[in-house]
């Protein structure tokens, strides 16, 4: 049967079991837009191409496959390069399909003609330019493999006008996947193995520290069995939150740059840390030399490159976190460790009365209450998508995940922008889901020209501006370093309600505590999207925190006065 | 100074890919050579960079990620052989010539081109030697010199192939199969 290169890629992405595409289209990408009118495939008009990037990353991120962004060659190809560096840093599969001018005009900088493979190189897992129609059935199916075997992250396929117009043979069947051989690598010996059994049966003070890795390698039952075979205190990254309930007794929360004081505690403190698929960036481990003097480490890792590049380990054990975990559960030997968790206990209890003491209703609405009151009122069962900064951190801390994929987030690139669209791609995903944007009113107005998204494609997504008038992130590093020097953080929104109800969706705005939980339920249980403006206290930072560069265990603390109240459970 | 050992697909692109990934972990590469192999779909790189050890791993193991790498190896710690190849085009005349003579003998260099005031010489070996000879040439007037960069091979039955069987491969699900 021939077919053009275009209706082959469509073809393609069906036999993979593509529903959704995230795009744009354009000149050098109209055939292929031309035969997605006659596919199955439902494409989601964006309104900026970096949207549609977050889309599929967010899609990725909340169901654990690869998610899809199309775009037409040009400013359409580098605007995803914002989406795509996102994907990358934190790992997620997406695949980009973008238009490029025909072949014959490569190279003579043609009207929206762009060199994307060469601007993506180093933020992509991989990219290749197709110019010919024979090759796109076996590249696509490629790059779905790249993008999420091993440690996944995005791939991007640039096809040229004429390989998309160009008719050739389609044959599924001939067409596999043939990507270069690799060698294969020992992982690790016994010795090594050994090692690590024989670290983690003699620890006295020993720390897991749960990552990202545990959710990409379907590790979660395999950990919980691993976690509570030795009795093992859990410490989690940002990216890691969901992989293990917040609500078992030996989660202690996140660590890190605004992780809880006593988890950041506990890791200087440790005699052992077992790194479970994360890569020790800075923002967990302070100043390195001073990082967790006393333990010694055991790193379970898929890629080898990771190993000892910020924190120097006893153990390397490189492999999928599930085959690595179950390799070393019935090796692992119960202790009660009544000495070590008991110390932890007593430092999460001298925190919880330091940073979240009980207070009545001040007047002031903190967001700490806003998002305790969402994880209260959602029996921390929704899908929250957040951006980055205070918001994000706050939601981090107080909001408790007990499912994987409930939390999806800008982790490594720190992306502002990123909430909405995200949360646009998990609703494809889990349409199911209650699904909630928690956004700060800076990150949001980067990209809410998606509103329109959701009207169009007649979404239900709640959303949950905590506007504070800052960028308050930056703010709360001029406060600390830069003596209250507020450059460039006041910061003039526009009415969001009023914003919400221009694009045709609900728009609420909140000034006083009491109407935190109302809202948040009548939210949910409308059948349309609703955004709330949360106007929040301006100038509230978030606690504690370890400057950049700073030693784990010497954290900024809440100030004495009483600011915050939650409660502990939903 | 690291010298690794790559196998790369023959194709085009993949230098870059392996230039931007030092460029990207901040290592000065002094060398870089690259040639086919027996297998003309498979190229070969010695790659020489200004790092230490920490850096030759992280360069080794971030190269290995890349699709078109199929094997990347720090070879600085093996028993090896390197070889440099230089074309030096020197001042020579009548008077100088003589003596130049003798000093390519020495170093068992090859005159591949005369001319009335010059010389081309062709000299392959260690860095060592052709830095030697460079520095004995010089007070004739080095006009010009073109070198290869290393070659690297380690010794005897320490084999470095190229991986050969091609895995097979599934396609991988996307989310709304995953699901």
């Amino acid at each position: 049967m021939k077919l053009t290169g275009a209706e082959i890629l469509c073809e393609s992405l069906t036999k993979l079991g593509v529903r959704h595409i995230f795009g744009y289209p354009g000149g050098a990408i109209l055939p292929v837009y031309d035969a997605l009118g006659k596919s199955k495939l439902h494409h989601i008009l964006v309104r900026h191409e970096q949207g549609a990037t977050h889309m599929a990353d967010g899609y990725a991120r909340a169901s654990g496959g690869v998610g899809v962004a199309m775009a037409t060659s040009g400013p359409g190809a580098t605007n995803m390069v914002t989406g795509i560096a996102t994907a990358m840093l934190d790992s997620s599969p997406v695949v980009c399909i973008t238009g490029q001018v025909s072949s014959k005009l490569l190279g003579s900088d043609a009207f929206q003609e762009i060199d994307i493979t060469g601007i993506t190189m180093p933020i992509t897992k991989h990219n290749v330019v197709v110019s010919r129609a024979e090759d796109i059935a076996r590249t696509v199916r490629e790059a779905f493999v790249i993008a999420n075997s091993g440690r996944p992250g995005p791939v991007l396929v640039d096809i040229t006008k004429d390989a998309q117009q160009a008719s050739c043979e389609f044959n599924w069947d001939a067409s596999t996947p043939q990507l270069p051989p690799k060698r294969q690598r020992i992982n690790y010996d016994q010795a090594e193995f050994e090692r690590a059994v024989d670290l983690l049966n003699n620890a006295k003070r020993p720390l897991i520290l749960a990552g990202h890795g545990i959710m990409v390698s379907g590790a979660m039952r395999v950990f919980d069995n691993f976690v509570h075979a030795g009795n093992l205190p859990v410490a989690m990254t940002l990216l890691g939150i969901g992989c293990f309930p917040a609500n078992d007794p030996l989660n202690l929360g996140m660590m890190g740059m605004h992780g809880e004081a006593w988890v950041n505690h506990a890791i200087q403190e440790a005699d052992l840390l077992i790194a479970v698929g994360m890569r020790f960036d800075d923002r967990v481990t302070g100043d390195l030399r001073t990082y967790a003097k006393e333990a010694r480490k055991i790193h379970i890792e898929i890629d080898r490159s990771e190993i000892n590049k910020n924190v120097k380990v006893d153990s390397a054990l490189i492999g999928d976190a599930r085959e690595v975990l179950e390799q070393l559960l019935p090796r692992l030997e119960h202790r009660e460790r009544g000495d070590w968790l008991g110390h932890i206990r007593e430092l999460k209890g001298d925190s919880a009365v330091r940073d979240i003491q009980g207070l009545p209703d001040n007047g002031h609405l903190y967001a700490a209450h806003v998002i305790n009151d969402l994880w209260k009122e959602t029996r921390g069962e929704a899908i929250v998508v957040t951006d980055v900064g205070q918001h994000q951190m706050w939601e981090a801390q107080y909001y408790h995940h007990n499912q994987p994929r409930t939390l999806v987030t800008s982790g490594g690139l720190g992306t502002m922008g990123f909430a909405l669209p995200a949360a646009i791609g998990a609703k494809f995903a889990k349409p199911e889901s209650d699904v909630w944007v928690v956004v700060g009113d800076g990150g949001f107005q980067m990209t809410m020209c998606e509103l329109a998204t959701i009207v169009q494609e007649k979404i239900k997504i709640n959303i949950a501006i905590i506007n504070n008038g800052f960028l308050g992130m930056v703010r709360q590093w001029q406060e600390f370093f830069y003596d209250k020097r507020y450059v460039a953080t006041p910061l003039v929104a526009p009415d969001f309600a009023a914003l919400a109800n221009a694009f045709g969706i609900r728009g609420e705005r909140i000034t006083s505590r009491t109407e935190v939980i109302p809202t948040i339920r009548s939210a949910r249980e409308s059948s349309e999207s609703v955004l709330i403006d949360f106007r929040v206290e301006q100038e509230d930072s978030v606690y504690p925190m370890v400057p950049a560069g700073g030693s784990l265990h010497e954290m900024i603390r809440r100030p004495d006065s009483p600011l915050v109240e939650t409660a502990t459970e939903p | 100074m690291q010298t690794l050992v790559a196998y790369v697909e023959n194709k085009a692109g993949v230098l870059n890919r392996v230039a931007s990934l030092a460029r990207r972990l901040a290592i000065n590469i002094d060398s870089l050579t690259v040639g086919p192999t027996e297998n003309e779909e498979i190229a070969r790189m010695t790659i020489v960079a200004h790092t230490d050890e920490k850096g030759a791993h992280r360069l080794e193991a971030s190269l290995e990620k890349l699709v078109d790498v199929l094997l990347a190896e720090n070879i600085s710690e093996r028993s090896l052989l390197e070889r440099d190849l230089a074309l030096i085009k020197v001042s020579a005349d009548q008077q100088s010539r003589p003596h130049l003579m003798e000093l390519i003998k020495v170093f068992r260099a090859r005159v591949i081109d005369v001319a009335p005031e010059s010389l081309i010489l062709e000299v392959s070996g260690t860095v060592d030697k052709i830095d030697g000879l460079l520095e004995v040439l010089r007070p004739f007037g080095v006009l010009e010199m073109a070198r290869t960069g290393r070659i690297a091979m380690t010794r005897g039955s320490d084999l470095l192939r190229p991986p050969e069987a091609p895995p097979k491969i599934a396609d991988t699900q996307p989310a709304s199969a995953a699901q």
